[in-house]
């Protein structure tokens, strides 16, 4: 139960379907990258679920959004960049790379090297002396 | 009355877990030896379990009898639930759950009174006082912020209902599951504690049977932290519509966080007891765990992570489970600290050995802890030292995991084909280099035929295959001394299955996650009764809707035959249900389970006098579900050895 919670307030509302007939797309590629975007981007109203997810009428806003940007030739980084223009940081479920975000991406390749680093000395360290 | 029965109890309980917490450590001053705390902790361990038992039975009483006069069974309950719910329930909401997992805690204590005396009467001690003063932290909790039979009067005639969307069978049983997993980590924590608390009075000089004792309890609680987790996801994949099994949502990654952590000490615990190394991470990682699990709670119940959503959040329930956590998890640290030089020196070892894999293994799972931790809290810092709101979610972890995960699998396979102390890969080159070449060219065939985008996708497909491949190297390498009398195989060792059951287990899971994300497809469709859909080379025919009544809902139920394929003739109904009492509506979608795929149906609202559905074609998506339960299963005959090696 607490696992699946917070899911749960979004859908007693309304229950999710995204996309709805007629809204996607002919053209497949651009679609295909509509529908990558749709899911890097947050849905502001529904706390936890991407655009491309939910049914909320902000959510169908910014998918046509995105879809009419895409058929204009914006590219992908133009049209996350009119969505943080709009409505901030926030909306962006894959954080962009800048100081403020620095340490989240680098976390993983710090944390992997610091264990390497004590790995490799606690193995040196113990093949120096003689086994047991 | 049985309502204040239950509540008596369970301040009876508080008492006795206070005085099972310090007693003890006041016995053990006057009798070092430790069997008059022994024998003390372990009646009052048995007696806990008794009183909270009797709490659970009188709130279950209250549910099944639908008494609106408690506070939680109005809030949660109503007369007009099937029997399985009202039970279910009873953990369906904050008080209940809390009390819950106060139970599984008792039982775990009690549990482990049982075998106490398999160990040394001091470190029983340690052990069970330690799990007196969590009880008395969590009791107390429960009683003074949380109370689940505080009343409501007058008593109102009707209940409140349970969120439709948690009447579901796979719920009923996800929060006990999730829970044992969480509570028994409990154990190893106080396993730690107790070990550090007598470190140096082991008689042999080597003070690592911790290890050994406390290795079947990490097991258990693995085994019911995988089982509760897979079955949490798989409930988010049937009942919200779509086909998602995993969000990265915050609270997934509360469950996640002990998991992996959880595994890590699970291999590390087997180093330190087989090679009395590594005994000061272990000690670390088992304190780490239970915080994690901890925390898992404290995110959850506060309101840290979700503002107005999930259920009965109050700040004063956050702060007192924060002062919980930092209590344990600051005090378990500081005892670390000072006792730490008291332990012997770890033993040696070399980079290409069982144990050189093991600490690899670990620290990949720490650093993919670290990384859930991160992203799950780094929002919440950059927002409180007012540095900007971000948002951290599904795409940064799938873009962080895919590449830890290739290295990761491709090295869990040689762990345990190599011998502890000093491996050599050169005996086993033609197969590894075999099942590298098997890998790859089934990925390649795979990607090729069906299509797969980018690099980093068939290095995952080969890492899984590796996996799979190296799972069943090892099976037939333990297996081979037993050649003769392989048709005899209840009689076989079960440590042959353990680690070939689990690690192949990660294979088919990574390869279901795979496949189904790669190679879904989806169709949006306003439908006509008689109208033909074509999905995934299946042709469906909607043939209309019909209205139905449940127990405690109505329901509109569309019909979906297949005109082709092997399920020719055959039907899908998904529903839109209706709850009267809950004033609230779930979707019931229809899936047909194959172990290839899963077609799965959603039905919609009108559109223009025609029927909105939504099918999804998720291929291999079962292996998710299959491989956590094989994961399980490893789990399962690791525990089975242990029991019988101490019988």
């Amino acid at each position: 139960m607490m696992g699946r919670l917070l899911l749960v307030a979004c859908f007693w509302v309304t229950p999710i379907w995204a996309l709805d007939p007629g809204e996607a797309l002919t053209n497949p590629e651009l679609e295909t990258r509509a529908r990558a975007l749709s899911q890097e981007l947050r849905c502001l109203v529904c706390q936890n679920q991407s655009i491309d997810d939910s049914d909320a009428p902000l959510a169908r806003d910014l998918r046509q959004m995105v879809r009419t940007r895409l058929l204009a030739g914006d590219s992908d980084a133009q049209i996350r960049a009119a969505v943080v223009a709009r409505y901030g940081e926030f909306a962006l479920f894959r954080p962009r790379l800048a100081s403020h975000t620095a340490l989240l991406w680098a976390m993983p390749i710090l944390i992997l090297l610091l264990g390497g680093f004590f790995g490799f000395r606690l193995m040196r360290q113990n093949t120096s002396t003689p086994p047991q | 009355m049985i309502a204040e029965l239950g509540h008596f109890v369970l301040v009876l309980a508080l008492v006795v877990a206070l005085a099972q917490a310090l007693l003890p450590i006041y016995l053990l001053r006057r009798e070092p030896s430790g069997g008059l705390a022994v024998a003390f902790a372990a009646r009052a361990s048995y007696l806990q379990v008794m009183l909270i038992g009797l709490s659970f039975a009188a709130l279950t009483y209250a549910f099944v009898r639908s008494d609106f006069s408690l506070k939680v069974v109005f809030a949660n309950s109503h007369a007009a639930k099937p029997m399985i719910y009202k039970i279910a329930g009873v953990w369906g909401n904050h008080e209940g759950s809390m009390l819950l997992w106060t139970l599984i805690l008792a039982a775990y204590g009690a549990a482990f009174a049982r075998t106490a005396k398999n160990m040394p009467a001091r470190f029983s001690s340690f052990v069970m006082a330690t799990q007196g003063l969590l009880g008395s932290a969590f009791l107390s909790f429960l009683l003074f912020t949380s109370n689940p039979f505080a009343r409501l009067l007058p008593a109102p005639f009707a209940g409140q209902g349970l969120t439709p969307i948690l009447q579901d069978p796979a719920l009923a049983a996800h929060p006990p599951l999730l829970y044992a997993g969480y509570v028994g980590f409990s154990m190893s924590f106080a396993f730690a504690i107790a070990a550090l608390a007598t470190a140096g009075e082991a008689a042999d000089g080597r003070d690592n049977a911790w290890a050994r004792w406390m290795r079947p309890w990490i097991l258990t609680a693995w085994i019911f932290l995988t089982l509760g987790i897979a079955l949490g996801s798989y409930w988010a994949y049937y009942e919200l519509g779509w086909g998602g099994f995993w969000f990265w949502d915050p609270v997934e990654n509360a469950s996640l966080m002990p998991w992996l952590a959880g595994t890590a000490l699970l291999h590390s615990a087997l180093v330190a007891e087989t090679r009395d190394t590594l005994k000061r991470w272990t000690l670390l990682l088992a304190i780490v765990t239970f915080a994690l699990s901890l925390s898992g709670t404290f995110l959850v119940r506060s309101g840290v992570l979700t503002s107005v959503h999930a259920f009965a959040n109050d700040p004063e329930r956050g702060i007192y489970i924060l002062a919980i956590l930092v209590g344990f998890t600051a005090g378990a640290l500081a005892l670390y600290a000072y006792r730490l030089p008291k332990l012997t020196p770890d033993g040696a070892f070399q980079p290409i050995s069982r144990e050189g894999l093991l600490l690899t293994n670990n620290i990949f799972l720490a650093t993919a802890t670290v990384t859930v931790f991160v992203g799950t809290i780094y929002p919440l810092v950059l927002d409180g030292l007012g540095l900007g709101k971000i948002s951290v979610g599904a795409p940064y972890f799938n873009a962080v995991f895919a590449p830890l995960a290739v290295p990761f699998a491709l090295l869990v396979p040689l762990g345990p084909l190599l011998n502890w102390r000093q491996g050599q890969l050169a005996p086993l080159k033609p197969w590894l280099v075999m099942g590298a070449v098997a890998a790859l060219l089934l990925s390649l065939i795979l990607v090729l035929l069906r299509g797969a985008p980018s690099i980093m996708v068939l290095a995952l497909f080969t890492a899984s295959f590796w996996l799979v491949l190296g799972a069943g190297l090892d099976l037939g390498r333990k297996l081979a001394p037993h050649r003769a009398k392989l048709w005899r195989f209840w009689r076989l060792p079960s440590t042959a299955f353990a680690a070939p059951l689990a690690h192949g287990g990660l294979g088919v899971l990574m390869l279901g996650i795979l496949a189904a994300t790669q190679w879904r497809e989806e169709i949006v469709v306003a439908a006509s009764p008689g109208q033909e859909i074509d999905i995934a080379s299946i042709t469906l025919r909607y043939d209309g809707l019909r209205e139905i009544d449940g127990p405690n809902y109505r329901s509109e139920q569309a019909r979906l035959s297949y005109l082709t394929g092997p399920h020719a003739g055959s039907h899908l109904f998904p529903e839109r249900r209706f709850y009267e009492a809950e004033r609230s509506q779930t979707t019931e979608a229809a899936i047909t389970t194959d172990l290839t795929a899963h077609l799965y149906a959603v039905v919609g609202e009108t559109a223009n006098d025609k029927r909105v559905l939504r099918i999804w074609y998720h291929p291999y998506v079962a292996f998710i579900w299959l491989g956590a339960v094989l994961m399980a299963a490893g789990g399962g005959f690791g525990l089975r050895t242990r029991l019988r090696r101490r019988a």
